[in-house]
């Protein structure tokens, strides 16, 4: 547990921004305390393009008529890169977000910002963390031309860095406090497109389940993603999420991962620096989890949000049983790398 | 693991399940199946293409195993035996093996499956499109099982169900497997 703190009278409230893969989850999570969901078009033009997973139009309306009977915004996550002759796909749902009444939409690719500040001036936009907008120039690059509100902030920076980066930029600025991590420039990651010609940034899946094969050999785990055998995990080993960059490689004498471990970001303690650093609001990955996900990690975010505005201190460890690998790290938040 | 490791279904009466012919078995879960498919509709629009696929549903504490063929057109669900080595031999598009209770736990939204995979407390084969679209469509659809139980019953139901809801809590602590969704039937 943290030393106690003395109550935030003169902070902000963050935003607490959760996950909706579906219907039922932004229900979920609405309940369990978001003060906004943020979800997806059952298409490519969302990065958690998976079966069974996201949106229709008419589920959507609904999701919005949900969320604000209950006082919690709805946010559009359009954070794919649209591709050459196929753009009418993207700017189709940032009209259909708009006519819903989304309340904002999260957008990446350069040219579907400037469609959408151009054809749709009143709503609001934010930079998804796709985007890689990782220093002030940049992030001033997006507000002055296409009037960005909000960035969201890549898992690749440390709290100084945030608060270096709000001192000198005019828009909020979101960052991810629980889920799974992305090693890679986000955006820029083209591992799951040369396994399997599929790619998070054009297509919506990073590793898509079409390509992912699992095998119990004995008592291993053997993970395949397209041609390439990724993974081995022995009995009573937490297996991981089928990506390349949390598989296990052999270099020399060493054996295991090389690029990522299999964890999952918790920043529940760095709640008290990151608000001092200036962020606007909090964000929960994992669209693609169940309820039971959604409502235990916004639950415990809920808590350690009013717990430290309240002055309680914040408790330690609440969620680590829905972390990838059952383990998790405060990631860049407290960088030991470069 | 888990944070609380998952109960196994009691075996004594397992066994007694085992030894029981299937085919009533089979006539309740087809009733079960067409009630579902009325009621909840959008469960299978989920599935997409992945609605003409077989699944496996094996829990591995029990002596029966589920085909679940999810088609909007004519639903089945099956049981299946174990044969003398323990194995469930059907065809099949995709397998997820687990605990009853882990199983159960998803349908209900009491347990994340990403989660269950992560601990190895449940362990899927074949194609992980389709296991991930049945998933995330049963997750959606907010099932609760004693509720699709006492649907199947027509004017019964209500009073059906209101005999599940007082027998269920000792029947979930015999099996240790939540029959029902927190709150759901109340």
């Amino acid at each position: 547990m943290n030393a106690p703190v003395s109550p935030s009278t003169t902070k902000v409230r963050p935003e607490l921004v959760c996950p909706a893969g579906t219907p039922a989850a932004l229900r979920t999570a609405v309940e369990a305390g978001a003060d906004a969901v943020y979800c997806g078009f059952r298409d490519e033009t969302n990065a958690r393009n998976f079966p069974g997973l996201n949106f229709d139009e008419k589920e959507l309306i609904e999701g919005i008529r949900f969320a604000h009977g209950h006082g919690a915004k709805v946010l559009v996550a359009i954070n794919t890169f649209p591709r050459a002759g196929g753009t009418k796909l993207w700017h189709d749902a940032v009209a259909k977000a708009e006519a819903a009444g989304a309340d904002a939409v999260i957008l990446a690719d350069l040219g579907l910002v400037a469609h959408t500040a151009e054809k749709h001036p009143t709503l609001r936009r934010h930079l998804s963390v796709q985007a890689a907008a990782a220093n002030p120039d940049a992030i001033r690059f997006w507000v002055e031309n296409f009037g960005i509100r909000r960035v969201v902030l890549p898992r690749v920076l440390t709290v100084p860095e945030i608060a270096a980066i709000n001192a000198e930029i005019a828009c909020e600025t979101e960052v991810f406090v629980f889920g799974g991590l992305c090693v890679m420039a986000e955006g820029r990651c083209s591992l799951s497109s040369h396994a399997t010609g599929k790619s998070p940034n054009m297509t919506g899946v990073c590793s898509p389940p079409s390509h992912v094969l699992y095998r119990e050999d004995g008592d291993d785990l053997v993970a395949r993603l397209g041609t390439y055998t990724i993974d081995r995990t022995p009995k009573g080993v937490p297996a991981p999420y089928p990506t390349l960059c949390k598989g296990r490689f052999t270099a020399g004498d060493y054996s295991g991962h090389v690029f990522e471990d299999p964890v999952s970001l918790d920043a529940a303690q760095m709640i008290p620096g990151l608000i001092e650093a200036g962020v606007t609001a909090f964000k929960i990955e994992g669209r693609q989890r169940s309820r039971a996900y959604t409502q235990a990690v916004v639950a415990a975010f809920r808590k350690a949000v009013d717990d430290h505005m309240a002055g309680r201190p914040i408790a330690a460890d609440m969620t680590r049983r829905l972390a990838e690998g059952q383990t998790t790290t405060a990631g860049a938040y407290k960088k030991t790398w470069r | 693991m888990t944070e609380a490791a998952l109960p196994r279904f009691p075996r004594l009466i397992d066994r007694v399940i085992g030894r029981l012919p299937t085919l009533p078995l089979d006539l309740a879960m087809r009733r079960f199946v067409g009630s579902l498919a009325d009621r909840h509709p959008s469960l299978f629009s989920r599935l997409g293409e992945h609605a003409t696929k077989r699944f496996l549903i094996e829990p591995t504490d029990l002596s029966l195993g589920f085909l679940l063929a999810p088609d909007p057109a004519m639903p089945r669900l099956e049981a299946v035996k174990r044969d003398a080595a323990g194995v469930c031999s059907v065809a099949c598009d995709a397998r997820i093996a687990g605990p009853l209770a882990a199983l159960v736990g998803m349908v209900h939204g009491a347990l994340d499956g990403d989660a269950l995979f992560f601990s190895r407390d449940i362990v899927i084969e074949g194609d992980t499109e389709a296991v991930l679209a049945l998933r995330n469509a049963v997750d959606d659809a907010e099932i609760d099982l004693a509720a699709e139980i006492a649907a199947t019953t027509g004017p019964a139901s209500p009073y059906v169900a209101q005999v599940l809801e007082a027998i269920r809590p000792a029947a979930e602590r015999l099996t240790g497997v939540a029959l029902g969704r927190p709150g759901a039937m109340a």
